[in-house]
């Protein structure tokens, strides 16, 4: 049985992990769709992944030990994230490493060091990236803190395996209004973290509008492929929290093949679900400028306000 | 079975000793060497080593005392002055001065083992018999307040903790801003011992004496509203020490003054007396059956503090004066901990107060060591670089690669980040409140979910301040010929710093023994029966409520490391072999990069500054020298001021209104003796009317 519940475990980890560029690909074609162009295969990303894996890496003379550490703490907390969500089955068997809180937290680790890198060559674009990327997180958090706040005071705990449970069982309460105000919420603070227009533009290498392709402008090779892929995994992550601590909807609850076959299905269909309503969004909004954005995460506040405010007149 | 009643007062007696003579040996050398121990006399070192070295013993024997109080759970208790009418002076450590005892030896080695080479740099210019009998009397007098079991002992105390920092803090009276900050902390701080006194005099008048063990007994038998005014006064009183917003104003300025091992303890552990003195007042004293908007009220304090600590720390490129607005920061997460479990046990939820009492707590031991890390941090770099401006520094993490490492640490431990200590006494407060939100009562659902908001933004904007703090300190290219010059540090200051770096993880990963202690020691406070709030399984911290939650620091930290040593191992291996190699960081087509062209600490800052531009009210003015040619302009100044809304607002009026009052009172000193006898005359025979 212990080997049964190990290897499923691995598959679901290894799906997120391995799906990641996939989504990234899905979103950049559905993009470059809507732009009338033909746009890259939905493979492109793992070509891409490859190819830089194969390349030199180049490393700035003024770069000190951080500048080769980092990729690996970003790319290591993005998995140990990825083992403390319930994407395909729940309960997680490690959620008793961490709960919510400490994702949260792991997601400000790597931000930390990644803007530490920015700062480390010497060069101007970084800091520019390391600083922007630094304020807009400062507001995220508090609106990120307050949708979830919401999630787990209906569940009555933080632990993530809990709050899907809880959802799991009354699934009449997923359509609550204080639940889809909290999703909005997360929705909006999942475009800022995640980088995605209208807060950041994954796609931009001008100076005026980049924040975290600027901080990584200095990496290359190998180096460049673990921040890229672990940027791909974080992506995957948010859709898959969106998708599970509000709409829990088929997940596996045992390990028999056959559940963990539907909990994947769902979980396919639920992530690319919402990655094409991250095109979606992409698509039709310009992005704002660097000022504007504080005005959007504020709105993501108020909608979690509310529904915490809602959640305590209506109950859950 | 350890014989405590025999340890616990003799490592007392050889900790105070040690303080003790540490303090009166280098003034007896000083007396009868009054040459030899001048600046770059030939004993200084030796006063040096001796002062230190004690002090570093006594610490020792602190953290063994502190140890042995906290695991057997038996208070040390000492009388020694019996007094008919004001109460029996003694001594008396329990459970939690002994976890304050723990910071504070803690802390205290360490800055000792620092002193001991950092102090060499003033060995030929300032008087060392001066610094170290200021520095044992300072630490004595904090461990004093700390075990006094009497109101008067403890004000003893108190006062000598205020004289010797002062002393310290003006210890480069040259500077006009180091006797300015003196000033300034003398009158806070006497304006706290007033509040206390008053405190303590209300107290009394129930009480009868003056020993705490009747403030004990009474304090719950208050009135209600003497209660009330007892509580304003603790808050006033001794957050004016802990340096709470709007009574804050003294920290920034006296901090960065004193020496940077003195600003280690002042900043890791003197404010804690602060701290200390609220809980004693607050639960021991008058709880634990106590009014709502108590908490409410230290709720408000606490997220003010900690929010407009860290805005303001940002905007700070002086190091030490960012650190000393890191204190108010951390003062607010300590007081975010306190104020819920004293707002959960108005409601009677005492379980859920001692959950928000432990996160405190741990707050307390967390920030004095990450603190004191920094501020030592701080000092090898001032030593090293002679400058504390970050706008002058850069580059020192190839100069200083161990104390650039220690900084690291402790900067991530402060940011909050798992897994280190800082990330564990967040989670638990966090854990606290998100609890407490079921308490059927609409000011606790409206005060709960924004202390989460406002702790989830500290703690980002914290992160923020620490990449900046790090980063243009430590990383990139020296900004200066002072910081391209600097060396590493000595042995003593790295190792000082790498032993508390260590405790910073050990703290983060085994949160095991420390909440195990804690958990009782809250219990008790708030004569909560079970201690079973929090359950310590194999490492795990688990909170058995109704739906649990638990987090495990030493599987996380595995995991991240195994998991990040997967593709390190990988791209080492079949990769980077023979792949890699250097360039010239690219700098827009120009021929190779300038320290100039690098990101500015200002600049670094500049978003938050916009993003909260009505909180910091900055203004900056641009001049331009015009010079004979119009194309060349050799200089140009920009200069950016933010203001302090406290100044401004809340103490330029009290200020302004003093002097004019005293102006108005200036009348009756005509200067002639005359008029003098005939105040006297009239004043005795008033009081023998009136005050028979």
């Amino acid at each position: 049985m212990a080997t049964i519940i190990l290897l499923s475990f691995l598959f679901q980890i290894i799906l997120v992990i391995a799906l990641a560029p996939l989504v990234t690909g899905i979103i950049r074609k559905t993009k470059a769709r809507f732009q009338h162009r033909r746009g890259a295969t939905v493979l492109q990303p793992y070509y891409d992944l490859v190819k830089l894996m194969r390349k030199d890496v180049v490393v700035s003379s003024v770069a000190s030990w951080l500048f080769h550490c980092t990729p690996f703490v970003v790319f290591s907390s993005m998995v140990v994230i990825s083992l403390l969500v319930p994407t395909v089955v729940t309960p997680v068997p490690l959620h008793w490493v961490g709960d919510i809180i400490a994702v949260i937290y792991l997601f400000a680790l790597g931000r930390f060091f990644m803007a530490l890198v920015g700062l480390d060559t010497a060069s101007a674009f970084g800091g520019l990236g390391s600083s922007r990327e630094m304020s807009i997180a400062s507001i995220v958090e508090p609106a990120m803190m307050l949708a979830i706040f919401t999630a787990a005071v209906t569940a009555g705990s933080t632990d993530l395996s809990v709050i899907v449970d809880r959802l799991s069982t009354t699934p009449a309460s997923m359509l609550n209004p204080s639940h889809l105000l909290a999703f909005a919420g997360l929705f909006v603070v999942s475009l800022a973290e995640t980088g995605r227009i209208p807060v950041d533009n994954p796609a931009t290498h001008l100076e005026l509008t980049m924040i975290h392709e600027a901080m990584i402008l200095e990496y290359s090779g190998p180096y460049l492929a673990l921040i890229e892929w672990a940027s791909q995994v974080k992506l995957v992550i948010f859709l898959a929290l969106m998708a599970n601590m509000f709409f829990p909807l088929g997940m596996a609850t045992t390990w028999s093949p056959s559940a963990l076959a539907v909990g994947a299905g769902a979980f396919l269909l639920k992530v690319i679900g919402l990655a094409l309503i991250v095109a979606l969004v992409e698509s039709t909004n310009a992005k704002l400028r660097l000022f504007r954005v504080p005005e959007l995460l504020v709105v993501a506040f108020i909608l979690s306000l509310l529904s915490l405010i809602l959640y305590f007149i209506v109950g859950a | 079975m350890v014989d405590w009643e025999a340890f616990q007062p003799a490592a007392l007696t050889v900790m105070l000793g040690g303080y003790a003579l540490g303090g009166v040996v280098p003034a007896i050398l000083g007396i009868l060497w009054r040459n030899r121990t001048k600046p770059g006399g030939s004993l200084t070192g030796a006063v040096k080593n001796i002062g230190f070295g004690l002090a570093l013993a006594a610490a020792l024997a602190g953290c063994l005392l502190s140890l042995s109080i906290l695991i057997s759970g038996t208070p040390l208790h000492m009388e020694f002055l019996p007094t008919a009418h004001v109460g029996m002076m003694g001594f008396h450590a329990d459970t939690l001065s002994a976890l304050f005892i723990g910071a504070i030896s803690l802390l205290g080695a360490a800055a000792a083992c620092f002193s001991l080479g950092y102090a060499a740099e003033f060995l030929l210019r300032r008087s060392m018999v001066l610094l170290v009998v200021l520095y044992n009397f300072f630490v004595l007098s904090m461990i004093g307040v700390l075990i006094a079991d009497h109101a008067l002992l403890f004000l003893f105390f108190w006062e000598c903790m205020s004289l010797t920092t002062y002393f310290l803090i003006t210890f480069e009276h040259e500077e006009h801003a180091a006797r300015r900050a003196g000033f300034l902390y003398i009158v806070m701080t006497h304006i706290g011992t007033a509040f206390l006194l008053v405190m303590f005099l209300l107290l009394y008048s129930t009480a009868g004496s003056f020993a705490f063990e009747a403030f004990r007994m009474e304090g719950a038998r208050l009135p209600a509203s003497t209660q009330s005014v007892v509580f304003l006064c603790a808050t006033i009183g001794f957050g004016i020490k802990a340096g709470i917003i709007p009574f804050h104003i003294w920290l920034p300025e006296a901090h960065p003054a004193a020496p940077s091992n003195v600003s280690a303890m002042m900043s890791g552990v003197m404010i804690k007396t602060g701290i200390y003195g609220m809980v004693r007042v607050f639960f021991d004293f008058l709880g634990p059956v106590i009014p709502g908007w108590w908490g409410v009220l230290i709720l408000t304090i606490a997220v003010t503090s900690s929010v407009l600590g860290v805005l303001y720390a940002l905007m700070e490129h002086d190091l030490k004066r960012l650190l000393a607005f890191h204190s108010i920061e951390n003062i607010g997460i300590i007081l975010m901990g306190v104020g819920a479990a004293l707002l959960f046990a108005s409601w009677g939820n005492r379980p859920l107060a001692v959950i928000a009492l432990i996160a405190g707590l741990y707050h307390v031991l967390n920030h004095a060591i990450f603190k004191g890390l920094l501020f030592l941090g701080a000092g090898s770099v001032l030593h090293a670089a002679h400058t504390r401006n970050i706008e002058d520094l850069g580059g020192l993490i190839k100069r200083m690669p161990w104390t650039a490492f220690f900084f690291l640490i402790g900067a991530i431990a402060i940011s909050g980040l798992p897994p280190l200590n800082g990330f564990i006494s967040e989670w638990l407060t966090f854990q606290a409140l998100l609890l407490g939100f079921h308490i059927p009562d609409l000011t606790v659902k409206i005060v709960i979910p924004l202390t989460v908001a406002l702790l989830a933004l500290t703690g980002a904007l914290a992160a923020a301040c620490f990449v900046k703090a790090f980063g243009i300190t430590f990383l990139g290219l020296p900004r200066s010929g002072h910081a391209d010059r600097a060396g590493e540090s000595s042995f003593t200051m790295l190792a000082a710093m790498g032993f508390l770096a260590l405790l910073c993880i050990f703290l983060g990963i085994a949160p095991g023994p420390i909440v195990s202690v804690l958990n009782p020691l809250a219990s008790s406070l708030l004569e909560e029966a079970s201690t079973g709030q929090i359950v310590m399984h194999a490492g795990t911290v688990l909170i058995p409520r109704s739906a649990s939650a638990s987090i495990s620091p030493a599987a996380l930290t595995g995991l991240l490391v195994v998991i990040a040593a997967i593709p390190l191992a990988g791209i080492s291996i079949f990769v980077l072999k023979s792949r890699s190699r250097i360039a010239p960081t690219w700098a827009c087509g120009l021929e190779r990069i300038d320290p100039r062209m690098q990101y500015t600490a200002t600049g670094f800052s500049k978003p938050l500054r916009i993003i909260f531009s009505d909180i910091f009210r900055a203004t900056h003015e641009v001049g331009i020298s015009e010079e004979p040619s119009p194309y060349f302009r050799p200089t140009i100044t920009y200069e950016l001021k933010t203001e302090s809304v406290f100044l401004k607002y809340l103490y330029e009026p009290v200020f302004r209104s003093i002097v004019s009052a005293a102006r108005i009172i200036r009348r009756i000193q005509t200067g002639r003796i005359q008029t003098y006898l005939a105040y006297i005359f009239v004043t005795l025979i008033l009081l023998l009317l009136f005050a028979r």
